[in-house]
């Protein structure tokens, strides 16, 4: 199959390394190889490098202390722990959390685990408009609610959540708040004193940083439970020995995130405006997934519904043409369920069946949009021909 | 996940894709679950199947098995073709993966349906009898013990 070009659209799944992330990095595979935690000079370089890299990975979030870091193996590990440490040390014996349906199954999982363990959680659902408003979480708040995880950026359609309301009037019953910022962090403002978090997660292959390694930024004082128990590094919260090359990559990745995000950010807006805007002029029976306005999405996803064919599909004659999308339809789930996120704003399954993730990034052009846009109304429309039902469902207007 | 070369060439080359218009036999099948719908026209002489086209609205193994079933139904008499197992048709394909074997379910109870649709218009016993998929409560991961064969 030739292939004329690759164009990658799947950033929000993960990110290239950055040359200059790499160029970082490499110092501390070969040369300063020593253990963070050894007393000779070798151990020191590496200690060195690693408080250098939280230092500058909590300036970058805005952690008034670099000790409220720790660095973890994956953006997974720093939900879980977030969940799952925090409980644990703040009401070991059970009690209330309330987490959204739409998060990363990093936070479901958990969630599953502590209805097991004892504890009642909330399922909280956007509205329709892919937003958790605070007015629902209110009602959902309880005496006993220990902890609120809402994610900032959801991953999948793309809505920010006002988590600067949500943490507040968690706060005002009481509760701990924490959001997975995978999505978002480097790419809008992400500030933990500004959204007045207790916890956060992040993840380093989201922002051009390598893959494997996390961070989890518990404010001074909050409660938590170490969840790997071992030789006591990261302050005890997280043992075992320092992914150094790994922790100094995530944190040079983000400080080049932070540099152009104001431009980078109307940059990428620009695009996803221009690629939604056009798939729905050219091709019918097609829609954003929600109708939110752009302010409340993040610039670099776009999360469309294409009626009356199957996203597996569309993604295989996609990849035939280079160009790299994700689906959330059932056919491409192993699960044969369709994505929990597009169900939980009331997309119904057979909706959800054609929905497509565009998520663009760093080395995206305008040239790979209008690429995009040159080969993907073709593919719909021969899908859709070949279905058996689409002139059914869409009467006379089909094609 | 990983289909074979020959399940992409179907699922990109699909043959007989289409409709006939004057069919003697009509079948369509849906997959409640994951929302695949199949429909399968038959040209049906002396039963022997002279012509069979399909449209499918599902994912690449979807579309390929429908598209292979269409292949190795093409002249077989009705009695054969719907003897046609998924796994046959699985293993037509070198294989399917695990979690798309019940997509091949759609493709050959779909032309079961075609073919005794056209034996009832005829006054004729049906052969094929039950369909899983036309059943609303069908559920695909009744198959899992299958899934063990036909891995690609
Ligand atoms: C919102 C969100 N949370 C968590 C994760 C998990 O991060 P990681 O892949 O580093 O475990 C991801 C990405 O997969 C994500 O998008
Ligand atoms: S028919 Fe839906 S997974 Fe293949």
């Amino acid at each position: 199959m030739d292939t004329p070009r690759r164009i990658y659209f799947d950033y929000a799944a993960t990110t290239p390394v950055d040359q200059r992330v790499m160029d970082a990095m490499m110092p501390y595979f070969m040369e300063d190889y020593g253990n963070a935690n050894s007393l000779y000079a070798l151990g020191r370089d590496a200690y060195r490098a690693l408080e250098d890299a939280r230092e500058r990975f909590a300036k970058g979030i805005g952690a008034t202390h670099p000790s409220e870091i720790t660095f973890t193996g994956c953006g997974t590990e720093s939900d879980n722990a977030a969940l799952l440490g925090i409980t644990a040390r703040k009401s070991p014996k059970g009690g209330h959390v309330i987490v959204s349906k739409f998060e990363h199954h990093a936070v479901l999982e958990p969630a599953h685990l502590l209805e097991k363990r004892g504890y009642e959680v909330t399922y909280l659902g956007p509205r329709e408009d892919g937003i958790i408003h605070v007015e629902d979480m209110v009602v959902a708040l309880r005496d006993d609610t220990v902890l609120v995880s809402i994610m900032h950026g959801n991953n999948e359609i793309g809505t920010i959540q006002p988590i600067k309301e949500l943490a507040a009037a968690a706060h005002e019953r009481g509760a701990l708040f924490h959001t997975d910022g995978a999505q978002t962090l480097g790419k809008i403002p992400f500030d933990v004193a500004e959204l007045g978090v207790d916890a956060a997660s992040f993840s380093g292959h989201k922002i051009y940083g390598p893959k494997g390694v996390g961070a989890l930024y518990l404010k001074r004082g909050t409660p938590f439970e170490p969840q790997i128990l071992g030789g006591g590094q990261e302050s005890k919260k997280r043992s075992g020995t320092q992914n150094v090359p790994g922790i100094v990559g995530f944190a040079k990745a983000l400080e080049l995130m932070l540099e152009d995000q104001a431009e980078e950010s109307l940059r990428l807006a620009a695009l996803r405006e221009k690629l939604t805007n056009a798939v729905i002029e050219r091709l019918e029976n097609t829609e954003q997934s929600t109708t939110v306005d752009p302010a409340h999405r993040m610039p670099n996803i776009a999360s469309l519904l294409i009626k009356g064919v199957e996203g597996e599909a569309m993604l295989l004659q996609l990849d035939n043409l280079g160009i790299a999308v994700s689906t959330g339809s059932a056919c491409s789930s192993g699960s044969l369920e369709p994505s929990h996120v597009l169900l939980s704003i009331g997309c119904p399954p057979e909706i959800a069946h054609g929905s497509l993730r565009v998520s663009m990034g760093r080395f995206t052009t305008e040239a790979d949009v209008d690429y995009f846009l040159e080969v993907l109304p073709p593919i719909v429309e021969r899908l859709r021909s070949m279905s058996p039902v689409y002139d059914r469902m869409f009467g006379s207007s089909a094609r | 996940m990983l289909y074979s070369d020959k399940v992409m060439d179907h699922f990109n080359h699909p043959r007989n894709v289409g409709v006939i218009d004057d069919a003697d036999g009509i079948g369509e099948v849906g997959n409640p679950v994951c929302g695949d719908i199949m429909k399968i026209t038959l040209k049906i002489d002396d039963d022997k199947i002279e012509d069979i086209k399909f449209q499918t609205l599902g994912c690449g193994a979807a579309i390929a098995t429908s598209s292979i079933v269409t292949e190795m139904a093409r002249g077989m008499s009705l009695k054969d073709a719907v003897a046609i197992t998924k796994k046959q048709v699985a293993e037509e394909l070198d294989g399917l993966p695990p979690a798309k074997m019940h997509c091949s379910v759609l493709a050959t109870d779909g032309l079961k349906v075609a073919v005794d649709d056209y034996l009832v218009k005829h006054g004729r016993e049906p052969i094929a009898g039950e369909v899983k998929s036309a059943d609303p409560n069908f559920d695909p991961h009744a198959d899992e013990d299958d899934h063990d064969h036909d891995e690609a």
